[in-house]
């Protein structure tokens, strides 16, 4: 039955934009409700039976059947009681006007007055409509137009199969390295903005956070194919450990408890004064000794004892620097 | 049966557009051919359903009275300035930006609600040709799933309850809130409202919201608290702005993180194997969780504070 509701929504708009163009072909009608054109050849059909009822026939709107099925073009006539589209509903003035904002937060100093030219007439055209998007509010990160620029190209070369040399920072190292890799995808997760792809410095699949990428050039050469590799599954999130990563034990406190939320735990079980006992998986030693020192006092890592003493030396020999 | 439908409430619709009064419920049956070709009961119950799948639609149907002497039978009709969506005269480049703006929503919902959008301005005679512009288009997601509920309960007033577990709480509890608002801080959404089990307004991360968003009361039945300022709400959300100074020192060749946002400081002292930077951050505390991370590369030399901060830890995970 939703049917319809969405046909007559569909027509509500399609009688004016006929209107305004005097005659459209189907196809770029169709593009543009984003419909097949069998589709809007149907919706066609019932405006032929719409109109001021009344006496006998009523008043009908007339479709120009002839020249649909002959050229393809729409022409209506007798549809003045149609001239316009219905007014913006508050989700859909909503979402347009918090999109623009989004959009004028990255654009550059010459862009910038035109979407505020345009948010200034959406904003009068919607009126009440618009009242939610008072509502909304989006920040973006300040790297956010950097992130944009990059996303696009690399979006490009995922699609002309194109390798890319990356300019990549990783902190786990804290180094920057250039790397030649064949991108995959570009994908979100976890507000952050990826490249999954093929590199040629670890000869294997990586996740680049877009960013830490200080530059990125295409390429001319073509990517190579590689076989069993697929764009990731990022359902589960960004930190997927593997089996083979050593198992760490760590006690929090309950200033600490956040841990066990931000990384994946393998399992957690709660202590006397609201502590938290937490197994997790650790790929990189160097990350778990940065999670050790900065959370100090309020963790203690239990298990494996080498680990536990690469962080008493590494904090030791910072501590030296202090003295 | 869709085509015949349609026909009927596009036909009811324009009735009710064009004419100057109220249209009682017996002149439209008289008119709408399914209308008189129905019984009492089975016409009563389309009209009722009609008139409610138009309102679904956003169109505004009045109830009044056709004659103000005789006030005992209630008719219809649609105020054409309420219907119609007003001029709205854009440039090209205007339009262009809107082509890119209905992009911008990679959220199902939303990116529905503004490819509405823009369907009714190419009605209202714009035409879109995205490539007059050359602009970096930036994207927004909302990926959990509280999103979707907490939006149109924000749209349309509706209190809500859901399951939520805070960062520090040891347990999720169930939590009351009239929503005033939806915010994206780097990424991430929140909700912030009046928790009426606290009392007073809070601030949600949706991530951390488990299970359904249920309405807990009728739509329109609170009110946003005029002068409300959803985004000052949420300030405390996002990171400071980095208005700080710090003077550190780096081992040649590392911290490389750190020196995307230090500058050198040609004229400060240094001792033999290390160079002195100077670091602009926001919070205290943030950038000692930074400089820990660099283990012994990095030494800070000021702010007091947050030298005390990083010593302080050292010497925790060094025993």
């Amino acid at each position: 039955m939703t049917g319809a509701r969405d046909q007559v929504a569909r027509l509500l708009a399609l009688v004016p934009y006929i209107r305004a163009r005097s005659e459209v072909s189907l196809e770029q009608a169709a593009a543009d409700f984003g419909v097949s054109p069998a589709q809007l050849a149907k919706d066609l059909n019932v405006l032929w039976f719409c109109g001021l009822p009344g006496l006998g026939m009523g008043d009908l709107i007339d479709v120009d059947m002839e020249a649909l099925e002959g050229e393809g073009m729409i022409r209506v006539s007798n549809a003045d009681y149609l001239t316009r589209p219905l007014r913006l509903g508050s989700s859909e003035a909503s979402a347009l006007i918090v999109a623009l904002r989004a959009l004028r937060e990255g654009s550059d100093d010459d862009v910038r007055p035109i979407v505020d030219s345009t948010l200034n007439k959406l904003e009068a055209a919607a009126g009440d409509g618009a009242a939610l998007a008072a509502q909304v509010d989006v920040r973006f990160p300040r790297r956010q137009a950097h992130v944009d620029e990059l996303r696009e190209r690399l979006e490009q070369a995922v699609s002309d199969k194109r390798q890319v040399r990356l300019d990549y920072y990783v902190p786990t190292r804290d180094e920057s390295t250039e790397r030649v890799v064949d991108p995959l995808r570009v994908v979100h997760a976890d507000g952050h903005t990826y490249l999954d792809a093929w590199c040629h410095l670890a000869e294997d699949q990586r996740l680049f956070r877009l960013d830490r990428v200080s530059s990125a050039e295409v390429l001319d050469t073509p990517v190579r194919r590689h076989a069993g590799v697929r764009p990731r599954d990022l359902a589960q999130g960004i930190f997927q450990p593997s089996p083979d990563d050593t198992l760490a034990t760590l006690r929090l406190t309950p200033e600490a408890r956040w841990v066990a939320e931000y990384y994946p735990v393998e399992d957690t079980r709660n202590e006397r004064g609201g502590g938290l006992l937490v197994r997790l998986r650790v790929g990189d030693p160097a990350w778990l000794t940065r999670l050790m020192l900065r959370l100090g006092d309020s963790a203690e890592l239990l298990e494996p004892p080498d680990l536990a003493e690469q962080v008493r030396r590494t904090a030791a020999a910072a501590l030296a620097n202090y003295s | 049966m869709t085509a015949r439908k349609s026909e009927r409430l596009l036909n009811l619709l324009i009735t009710l557009l064009v004419s100057r009064t109220y249209v009682t419920k017996e002149r439209l049956r008289s008119v709408i051919e399914p209308y008189h070709e129905a019984n009492d009961e089975a016409f009563e119950k389309m009209f009722e359903r009609d008139k409610e799948e138009l309102r679904s639609l956003g169109i505004p149907i009045e109830v009044g009275y056709v004659d103000r002497a005789f006030e005992d039978e209630p008719g219809y009709r649609i105020e054409r300035s309420a219907f119609e969506l007003p001029d709205i005269d854009l440039t090209p480049e205007e339009a262009a930006v809107i082509g890119l703006a209905a992009r911008v929503w990679q959220h199902a919902g939303l990116a529905a609600a503004t490819s509405d959008a823009l369907v009714k301005l190419k009605a209202a005679g714009v035409t879109v040709d995205r490539e007059a512009l050359n602009v970096a288009q930036p994207q927004l997601t909302a990926d959990e799933p509280a999103f979707e509920p907490l939006w149109q309960a924000t749209r349309t007033r509706t209190p809500v309850r859901f399951g939520y577990r805070s960062s520090t709480a040891t347990r999720g509890s169930t939590r009351h809130l009239q929503p005033w608002g939806v915010v994206s801080v780097q990424g991430r959404w929140y909700v912030v409202g009046h928790d009426t089990g606290r009392g007073e307004p809070r601030v949600f991360r949706l991530s951390r919201i488990r299970g359904e968003v249920e309405p807990d009361g009728d739509a329109g039945s609170y009110d946003v608290p005029p002068g409300t300022d959803v985004r000052a709400l949420t300030q405390t959300l996002a990171p400071p702005p980095a208005d700080r100074t710090a003077a550190v020192l780096v081992r040649p060749g590392a911290a490389h993180g750190l020196r995307r946002h230090a500058e050198p400081t040609p004229d400060g002292e240094a001792p033999e194997g290390w160079e002195r930077l100077s670091v602009r951050y926001g919070a205290d505390e943030a950038f000692a969780d930074e400089v820990l991370g660099y283990g012994a590369d990095v030494v800070v030399l000021e702010p007091d504070e947050v030298r005390a901060s990083v010593v302080r830890r050292l010497q925790a995970a060094a025993t």
